[in-house]
């Protein structure tokens, strides 16, 4: 740790090459133990095979409303193994295509929010003084802000697309990955390599890029795992009240559907099923996967 | 260890080491807390100002013109549109209507809604008790759970129970409510082969029952919504419980109390949980916070009468008025209880007490 590769030094790239594929080995290795955290790594190869088969399997057209294969409302049969729409599209099919955005915004509002979440933690952490008060002011005050709320409102007010959804979620979400960040970043920086990187003339942008970002790293993919199911959660609840994109087909945006279609008085649940089924074992499998990651770097907490 | 090499963390964990003490010889922990109460305060009333800036510049982004919204569909000339926009203060200029909106929710007037007509304060105020009827069994119902399982599963940590609970909490935690509450309305509402509609649903009471007959009635309303609640939300509080109690179990004092001679169950019940409590009090107040909030789905898929669904309404004309509103009482819940958190934090644990 103390010998961190000294910069310029030509032998440098490969010595930290393999310093971080021996600690990446050692991580996966403390992942296996975790059988939980391996239910949900295949839980997401599984969904990530189909969403990125889905244009081979069932094709783009699977949207389109005015050449639908069947009629309005079917009940499950062999052409339709999930039923119709009340377009008279295939729910298979829909359910399929509809992976594609719910894990697509899901991976870019959590990757979005703990973008903003590094940068806000590091630069409290290591600035201090007024920046870090006025930062830590926002952050506290993004986090009292009832976030369900305030997504709903952003969604609201600016155009329906899948974008203003992404950053909806993803500038709300954004504060409890802040202070996670900065308190490692404090943590970081009072050990004696830091103060030796600065003696020997590295800035501040080098001492955040070079040394705290990397210790921070592990902390952050945890927080990204754990925050992208929350991401699709909410992602499925704007569909869900109408504020998602109307042009793409996504599971929130089915369950509207199947509401407004009167599945729910006429006890149609083969139409509302399987859209929750789908989003709840993709959050599952992310949470699964995160709580791993954090046990993994923080055996203290027990989980397994 | 820690040298001058960041400016404000050593000072702060100096302070920290030295100041509690010499204070509480020289100043009594009595000033310590009021002077700890005053700095809540103060960043609690600087929070509900910006929580009063931003609903008011939010929403002056929402696109269409709010007259138009409140005409919709009537014959007006353009004097009765003129004279609709000095009605509601909005041919004012914007930093006039901000001063106007600033000191009338000082005084609790939060404007009229252009949709009902209505001043938004008895609006909220109407709706406000069926809120807090419905979030509040939840959240005591699901704390309570959580804590219990919680509980259970780290003492018992890695066994069948543990699992079993751990794996079926975080499944149903990844269900989204309002699917769940659709599920729950279809099987038990509507009704699917054998079973019949056992529960009622749509609103808080069917039919004009009076006394102890409507109290069962609301009561017979509640359990689907409070269920659905139930079952997303006690995942949190129970591994909050379980990690809690985890740690303490390594704990010096307890191996004190086993070999003092206390069965395990006095030992848990005594020694361990009150300690691993704190961190789940401090959810159970944020938890609180989210009540008036918490449930916009839910009370829209059962038709609850209460803030979430008029602010599902509100949203959807948009009324601007009713919108910020809510916006500021969801907020302003959630600021009163962060601060009720806080002051109660240092009472119950001394060692955070400054």
């Amino acid at each position: 740790m103390t010998t961190a590769a000294a910069p310029g030094n030509d032998g440098s790239g490969s010595l930290a090459w393999a310093r971080r594929r021996d600690s990446l080995a050692r991580f996966w290795r403390a992942y296996r133990t975790h059988r939980a955290g391996l239910y949900g790594l295949a839980g997401l190869a599984v969904i990530a095979l189909i969403a990125l088969t889905a244009p081979l399997t069932v094709g783009g057209n699977i949207q389109s409303v005015t050449s639908a294969p069947g009629s309005a409302l079917e009940s499950p049969s062999g052409q339709f193994p999930l039923g119709t729409d009340q377009f008279g599209r295939s729910l298979l099919g829909l359910l399929i295509w509809g992976a594609r955005i719910s894990l697509a915004v899901g991976l870019l509002a959590a990757a979005l929010s703990v973008a903003i979440g590094t940068l806000v933690g590091i630069l409290a952490g290591h600035y201090g003084g007024w920046l870090a008060t006025a930062l830590m002011r926002i952050t506290d005050w993004f986090l009292v802000m009832p976030t369900l709320v305030l997504a709903i409102v952003l969604a609201t007010v600016m155009s329906h697309s899948v974008w203003t959804v992404i950053l909806a979620i993803g500038v709300t979400s954004w504060p409890t990955t802040a202070r996670l960040v900065r308190a490692q970043t404090i943590a970081v920086e009072s050990r004696p390599y830091i103060e030796r990187a600065r003696a020997l003339g590295g800035g501040h942008r080098h001492i955040m890029s070079r040394h705290v970002l990397p210790n921070v790293m592990p902390l952050v993919l945890a927080q990204t795992t754990l925050g992208i199911s929350n991401a699709i959660l909410t992602e499925a609840t704007l569909a869900f009240l109408g504020l998602g994109d109307p042009t793409v087909v996504s599971w929130g945006g089915m369950l509207q559907d199947a509401r407004e279609a009167g599945a729910v008085s006429s006890g149609h649940w083969w139409y509302l099923a399987p859209p929750g089924i789908a989003i709840a074992l993709v959050a599952l499998s992310f949470t699964l996967c995160g709580r791993a990651v954090e046990a993994v770097l923080n055996p203290k907490l027990g989980v397994r | 260890m820690t040298t001058a090499s960041s400016a404000d963390t050593p000072a702060v964990v100096t302070e920290a080491r030295t100041e509690p003490r010499g204070r509480r010889f020289t100043a009594g922990p009595a000033l310590a807390y009021l002077r700890y109460v005053g700095g809540k305060l103060a960043g609690a009333v600087v929070s509900l100002f910006a929580v009063l800036v931003t609903s008011f510049f939010l929403f002056r982004i929402i696109p269409g013109d709010p007259v138009r919204t409140m005409t919709h569909g009537r014959q007006v000339s353009a004097e009765q549109l003129g004279s609709l926009r000095s009605q509601f203060g909005l041919d004012l200029p914007l930093w006039q209507q901000f001063t106007h909106y600033c000191g009338g929710a000082l005084t609790g007037d939060l404007g009229t809604s252009y949709q009902f007509h209505a001043p938004v304060g008895s609006l909220i105020a109407e709706k406000l008790p069926a809120t807090l009827l419905l979030t509040g069994t939840a959240v005591v119902l699901y704390s309570a759970l959580g804590i219990w399982l919680g509980t259970r599963s780290a003492w018992h940590s890695g066994g069948l129970g543990d699992r079993f609970h751990t794996g079926l909490a975080l499944t149903l935690w990844s269900v989204p409510s309002f699917w769940l509450g659709l599920l729950l309305v279809i099987t038990f509402s509507v009704g699917t082969g054998p079973v019949p509609g056992l529960f009622p649903t749509g609103g808080m009471a069917s039919g004009d029952t009076s006394g102890f007959a409507y109290v069962l009635d609301v009561a017979h309303h509640m359990v689907l919504p409070v269920l659905t609640l139930v079952a997303v939300q006690y995942a949190q509080t129970l591994l909050v419980m379980r990690s809690s109690l985890l740690d303490e179990m390594g704990g010096d004092y307890l191996t004190t109390a086993r070999a003092k001679g206390l069965r395990d169950a006095a030992v848990r019940r005594r020694h361990a949980v009150p300690n691993a409590l704190l961190p789940t009090v401090t959810m159970l107040f944020i938890n609180l916070g989210h009540v008036a909030a918490g449930s916009i789905l839910v009370e829209t898929v059962f038709s609850w009468p209460g803030l979430g669904g008029l602010f599902y309404q509100a949203l959807s004309v948009p009324d601007l008025p009713l919108v910020q509103g809510l916006f500021v009482v969801f907020a302003g819940a959630m600021i009163v209880m962060n601060l009720l958190a806080d002051l109660l934090y240092p009472l119950l644990d001394p060692r955070v007490g400054r």
